[in-house]
């Protein structure tokens, strides 16, 4: 009897474990393949499988080619322009708009929060039919500042984010300040916004991941592929006659996609508890 | 003179009633609330009114505009490739359920411990991290006739020649983009409920184990009725993101070979045809589709609340809580 139960046991456990691994493997092939690519020179490519590790893993000629013909020096620095302009505007505005609906009670509160909601609901591709006209009458197609602040103005998780934050910190703060006679800017920038940190951290961590990973309002806004690549979009260059040479492919998507991964290693718990909280409430 | 005091002493009292509490309020509620609103305005309700009045018009995004009345409508019921590459959202239905029982599965498993469950959980969440070009390219190279698939089912035994081309036949192709899909998203689903089964207080599943309840009773009883509304929160949302599936035809095929969904016809119709009215026809009645499934799902959703037999469970756990904190409490005092 005890041994059956112990059998099942030892079962159960296996069959957990090899689920794991069997997923956690087709979780990382796709990524893994490429990465593996990215290593083999032309020749190699052309007479080996895909599934064949590269002779060299010190091979960076292909990091260094896709880097140059993608013009990757300039998609990072667009690309960091972008994400630290839309970080900044859309952390004191997402903040301010959060302290005076979760603080005040005026009529339209409600009104406002469910306005933002029903946005949220809305489809971004079809939302960029009419968007784009919009963008064309504002002049700001090719435009690095009109393309950070349309990102700006369609930023509805963050601020649900920094509303459920506020709930719990305690009004009574706010109440023994304004006896001291500070006033609401003081009591926001003085007191709030230091306790708001974690709040903000998170929200940025998420909206930044977005931003950066954001190509298709990218690719409509930002046509000069010259002037204003970011780095996801700077991967266009390899649609057409560099098509079919993945190695060099690979190479730039391995790129693209370090700083995510940089990012993802460091702030883990920071990247689960946002989305956790993210979508809780929105 | 008269009127000249009179002014003045209006503007003084204007200024006292700034500085007093309740100008103090309307001045920071203005001054926070300006920008985000008008943000909001232009970028999409402004928008949302336009594309309603273009859905009337033959226009491009430049030039002359002609009103056609409803005729855009009736052209989105009755070309070929409009409201019948809404029957792809099927294939993307199906993925959406195989994401969320998958994503359960691992999330109930990696809440309990398990050896290397924070490797495991972040190399399963990792893709959802990768920008979708990225994965474009990613999965053209990884189905690409005798690359990375077909490889991998070959070391599982499969004969290279029965395997069939991923994204050119037809009757796989949108499984095999759905798959990406699945791959893609099913990580952060189990994020989410992670995020849920941890916020069930852990005395619950301690006493559950004294009771003696195995792992399945644990989950059948504890852990599905506690995350039950993000369940439901997420078959509502991927229903709706079925609807609107966009992204892996986009990146992968451009919508060829039969994979083109609603939304890559009507990306095509208005940014390559520049059919702008025609496309925002499209918007709309997918639109209307969206929320009357919306609304028709949030009935059920409160029809299941209700009629369940027990009281809502949150507020079960909720007062467990409220039950542990307090003799915590009693427990320190002493």
């Amino acid at each position: 009897m005890n041994f059956i139960i112990r059998l099942k046991k030892v079962f159960f456990i296996t069959l957990k474990y090899l689920s794991l691994c069997f997923f956690a493997f087709l979780s990382v092939l796709p990524v893994v393949s490429c990465l593996i690519t990215a290593f083999k020179t032309d020749q190699e490519y052309n007479s080996t499988n895909v599934m064949v590790l590269p002779h060299s893993w010190f091979n960076f000629q292909n990091f260094i080619d896709a880097f140059t013909k993608a013009n990757m020096a300039r998609a990072f620095l667009n690309s960091t322009i972008i994400l630290a302009c839309v970080l900044l505007i859309s952390t004191i505005i997402g903040t301010q708009l959060a302290y005076v609906l979760n603080r005040f009670n005026f009529v339209g509160n409600s009104l406002i929060r469910n306005l933002f909601l029903f946005a949220s609901l809305l489809p971004g591709v079809a939302m960029q039919i009419s968007v784009y006209e919009i963008m064309t009458k504002l002049n700001f197609i090719n435009s690095l500042p009109g393309y950070i602040i349309m990102i700006c103005g369609t930023d509805v998780i963050s601020i649900y984010i920094y509303i459920q934050f506020f709930e719990n910190i305690d009004k009574s703060l706010d109440e023994s300040a304004i006896v001291d006679g500070a006033n609401y800017f003081t009591i926001f920038y003085r007191i709030l916004l230091p306790l708001l940190k974690p709040a903000i951290v998170t929200s940025c961590i998420l909206k930044g991941v977005s931003t950066y990973n954001e190509y298709y309002s990218a690719s409509l806004y930002l046509q000069d592929k010259k002037l204003y690549p970011t780095v996801a979009t700077s991967l266009y260059t390899f649609v057409g006659p560099l098509g079919s040479k993945y190695n060099l492919i690979c190479a730039g998507v391995i790129i693209s996609l370090l700083p995510a991964l940089i990012v993802f290693i460091c702030c883990q718990k920071q990247i689960y508890s946002g989305l956790t909280a993210g979508a809780i409430k929105g | 003179m008269q009127a000249k005091a009179k002014a003045i002493k209006k503007k003084r009292t204007f200024s006292q009633w700034l500085k007093s509490r309740d100008g103090q309020k309307v001045l920071i509620i203005t001054a926070f609330m300006v920008i985000p609103l008008l943000l909001l305005f232009v970028f999409t309700y402004l928008p949302f009114g336009k594309m309603f009045s273009f859905s009337f018009y033959d226009m491009k995004y430049v030039g002359q505009r002609k009103f056609v009345g409803l005729k855009n409508y009736v052209k989105v019921f009755t070309r070929d490739d409009c409201f019948k590459a809404l029957g792809l959202s099927l294939y993307y239905m199906l993925g959406a359920v195989i994401q969320l029982g998958i994503a359960l599965y691992f999330a109930t498993i990696l809440s309990f411990k398990t050896r290397g469950g924070s490797v495991f959980k972040g190399l399963m969440f990792f893709p959802y991290l990768i920008n979708g070009i990225a994965i474009g390219f990613i999965f053209k190279f990884f189905y690409t006739r005798g690359f990375v698939f077909d490889t991998v089912l070959h070391w599982f035994g499969f004969n290279l020649e029965n395997l069939p081309y991923w994204l050119k036949d037809q009757r796989i192709n949108n499984f095999s983009l759905v798959g990406t899909s699945v791959w893609r998203y099913f990580g952060q689903n189990m994020v989410l409920f992670i995020g849920a089964i941890m916020s069930v207080d852990s005395e619950l599943y301690e006493a559950a184990m004294l009771d003696g309840a195995g792992k399945f009773q644990q989950f059948k009883y504890i852990i599905l009725p506690s995350i039950k509304t993000i369940i439901l929160l997420n078959v509502i949302l991927s229903i709706s993101g079925s609807l609107s599936a966009f992204e892996p035809p986009y990146v992968i095929t451009s919508g060829a070979n039969g994979t083109g969904t609603y939304f890559v016809v009507m990306h095509e119709i208005a940014h390559t045809q520049q059919k702008v009215g025609l496309a925002s026809a499209m918007a709309i009645v997918l639109l209307i589709i969206i929320f009357i499934a919306t609304i028709i799902q949030r009935l059920l959703f409160k029809y299941v609340f209700v009629s369940g037999e027990d009281d809502n469970p949150k507020d079960a756990i909720r007062r467990e809580r409220r039950l542990n904190r307090y003799l915590k409490h009693k427990a320190h005092r002493r």
